[in-house]
């Protein structure tokens, strides 16, 4: 198909949206990680997944957008909530919430920090490692595309990744069944 | 105000992966501690796709590789929820707690 064909879209990805979104998602994430209750943490969580949903939309990638929302958010965030309520215990918001080496948690994590510092302001002959890029294309026929690159007998670079993909889940859905079941 | 580029997101990617790390390396709760390493392998998802949009710049809008890297993400974190929260479930049965520092019975 020829991209010149395809109608160009004005750019949804305007620096507003951009950095309410981040906002969002930090903020989120924070909260997710000082919380003491696990199903509010848990909400955090939900929040900073659909707003990373719509950074995916941002970036032109549509089919991953509805992947997150469909299957994060609304799958793996729901057996979350199922185990909370299942083993949440009154207590536990009592007891201490961070464990005692989380002085040398969070030195390792400022340590990683300026390491991601070190990588992201490397620059080689004036210019960081990872220039802008732009792109125009229209998204309308991303979920195709994806689906070729999974699939379609002749562009189907992921179709043994893919077979291997549904095999781990099986493999996971029995592991759960006989981690979580009393008696086999 | 400038333009949204690549290094926005791997930036944003970045803070959330500390987060994520953070989250796995102080808290007790083993639900937020994995509920932290969801953060992580979302932070990296965010990567991908933003690298993916990149790729495209340069290659054409077929090179959608990082997509169908993050699709993969998604199904093994759905797998590592799944395992992880089986694997709770059977500690919490045999020991009435959820922190991780009490489970020391490999340690000696």
């Amino acid at each position: 198909m020829n991209p010149a064909a395809l109608p160009t879209n004005p750019p949804v990805a305007t620096p507003f949206f951009f950095y309410l979104l981040a906002a969002v998602m930090i903020i989120g994430g924070i909260l997710v990680i000082t919380r003491k209750n696990a199903v509010h943490s848990a909400m955090a969580l939900i929040t900073t997944l659909l707003a990373q949903a719509a950074l995916y939309l941002m970036l032109y990638a549509p089919f991953v957008a509805g992947v997150q929302i469909i299957l994060y958010a609304g799958g793996i965030m729901v057996l979350f909530l199922f185990v909370i309520m299942l083993i949440s215990i009154e207590r536990t918001e009592k007891e201490r919430q961070f464990n005692k080496q989380w002085l040398v948690g969070i030195a390792a994590a400022a340590a990683l920090g300026g390491l991601f510092i070190a990588v992201y302001t490397t620059t080689t002959s004036g210019r960081t490692l990872f220039p802008e890029g732009k792109l125009t294309f229209a998204e309308g026929d991303n979920t195709q595309r994806i689906a070729g690159l999974l699939f379609d007998r002749a562009t189907g670079t992921y179709m043994f990744a893919f077979e291997i993909a549904s095999l781990l889940l099986l493999v996971a859905i029995i592991g759960a069944v006989v981690m979580a079941k009393k008696r086999i | 105000m400038l333009d949204i580029s690549t290094l926005h997101y791997l930036v944003l990617g970045a803070a959330l992966f500390l987060l994520g790390v953070i989250g796995v390396l102080t808290r007790r709760n083993v639900v937020i501690v994995l509920m932290s390493i969801e953060l992580i392998l979302n932070a990296v998802n965010l990567n991908l796709v933003a690298f993916s949009r990149y790729w495209q710049g340069i290659h054409g809008p077929s090179a959608l590789h990082g997509q169908v890297f993050a699709i993969f993400i998604i199904t093994d974190a759905a797998a590592e929820a799944a395992v992880g929260l089986g694997i709770l479930i059977a500690f919490f049965r045999n020991k009435e707690t959820v922190n991780v520092d009490e489970v020391n019975l490999l340690k000696w």
